[in-house]
């Protein structure tokens, strides 16, 4: 039986794909089979930020339309031989995802699969609440900007009233706070809502703290999920967080503000 | 934290007001997300019955959904007009 992670936000733009891609690629290289869905239908991206949008013949789409098997749409990662994904469809629209066939492909998936990662697309129409629908966990990504942290709590309001186990009265899905795009030294100037403030008005478990980090963009570009760029801070802190999801201690990093000594100014530390 | 930081974190900084901002409005935001639907209809029937009665206003009326573990709690509100402006009513 896999566990189902959905990585919502209500708000887009704020580090949802990233942190599906990291965070599958993490779980992977710990060993854990991995399944990575797309379900911005209509706008695929997974497949860019994993580097294997050549190799897409089928989408999650086909699957549901039993068009294609799963086997046949799945893409074996290149690096990591656990992590499979499932691409989103470029050509139909969100109304192509039913909750029937959502559940049939997860519950396929479920069956060989330790993990299945469903990244979600922005806002709370059909893509987005199926993606949450089924999940036993949820990672509400946030950034620390007033918007963003009301579209987490609205979320969380959907996860506790429309989810499979909200309907079931089964345990409550296990919700996580990711908070991405942090300044530590906006933070310090007081310009930026600090983890503290964003953590006292939604009230959820941290899972982790990812820094604003130009190696995110560096990893788009080149394709590779930015956990295996183990140098950058960003990366670390994805590791980091995968670690503290499979019930390790790590303590918090890129909290707070460094001020880069002479040493670190002259080597890039 | 140094001197230097706490005058530019002060209580208006920007992310302070960000802050209080989200607070109020999250807070609001749950308040309704646990009413139950029928709340406002329940709101203008009950007014309408009243209004038989009394010469309330309009917005004379609240209604909140109350809820801990134990049980539920409908608290009703009406603020009655002052005597002077009270139209006699039948008694019941
Ligand atoms: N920690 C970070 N540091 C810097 N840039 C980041 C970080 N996380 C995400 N970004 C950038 O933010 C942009 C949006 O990221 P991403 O596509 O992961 O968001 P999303 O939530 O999936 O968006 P959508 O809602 O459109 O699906 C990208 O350009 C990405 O490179
Ligand atoms: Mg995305």
């Amino acid at each position: 039986m896999a566990r189902i992670i959905v990585v919502t936000s209500g708000k887009g733009g704020v580090g949802k794909t990233t942190t599906s891609a990291a965070i599958a690629m993490g779980l992977a290289k710990k060993g854990h089979r991995t399944a990575v869905i797309d379900f911005d239908v209509g706008l695929r991206n997974l497949d860019l930020i994993m580097g294997c949008e050549r190799r897409v013949v089928y989408d999650f789409v086909n699957v549901i339309n039993e068009e294609a098997s799963i086997n046949q749409a799945l893409i074996r990662d290149k690096r990591s031989e656990n992590l499979f994904i499932l691409p989103a469809s470029q050509t139909r629209d969100k109304d192509s995802l039913t909750k029937e066939g959502v559940g049939r492909v997860l519950g396929a998936l479920s069956e060989t699969f330790d993990y299945v990662v469903c990244d979600s697309p922005a806002g709370i129409e059909k893509g987005a609440t199926l993606a949450m629908y089924y999940a036993d966990d949820a990672i509400i990504v946030t950034n620390p900007e007033v918007s963003s942290v009301r579209d987490s709590d609205r979320m969380l309001g959907i996860l506790a009233s429309k989810s499979r186990r909200a309907e079931t009265a089964a345990e409550p899905i296990k919700e996580y706070l990711l908070l991405t795009r942090y300044s530590p030294e906006r933070v310090r100037l007081g310009e930026m809502l600090s983890v503290n403030d964003v953590q006292e008005i939604l009230s959820l478990h941290l899972l982790g703290v990812i820094p604003d980090s130009k190696a995110v963009l560096n990893a788009s570009n080149a394709g590779t999920p930015v956990i295996l760029d183990d140098k950058s801070d960003a990366g670390q802190a994805y590791a980091d967080v995968v670690a503290r999801y499979l019930g390790e201690e790590v303590p918090h990093r890129f909290i707070e503000f460094q001020k880069r000594t002479l040493f670190g100014r002259l080597f890039g530390g | 934290m140094n001197l230097l930081d706490y005058f530019r974190k002060s209580r208006h900084s920007s992310a302070s007001i960000a802050k209080e901002r989200l607070q109020i409005l999250v807070a609001h935001e749950r308040a309704a997300r646990n009413k139950p639907d029928y709340l406002p209809k329940l709101q203008k029937e009950l007014l309408e019955v009243i209004r038989k009665y009394v010469q309330v206003d309009l917005d004379a009326i609240s209604v909140t959904m109350e809820q801990d573990d134990k049980r539920e709690v409908l608290e009703l509100n009406i603020v009655l007009p002052d005597d002077r402006e009270r139209k006699p009513v039948q008694q019941f």
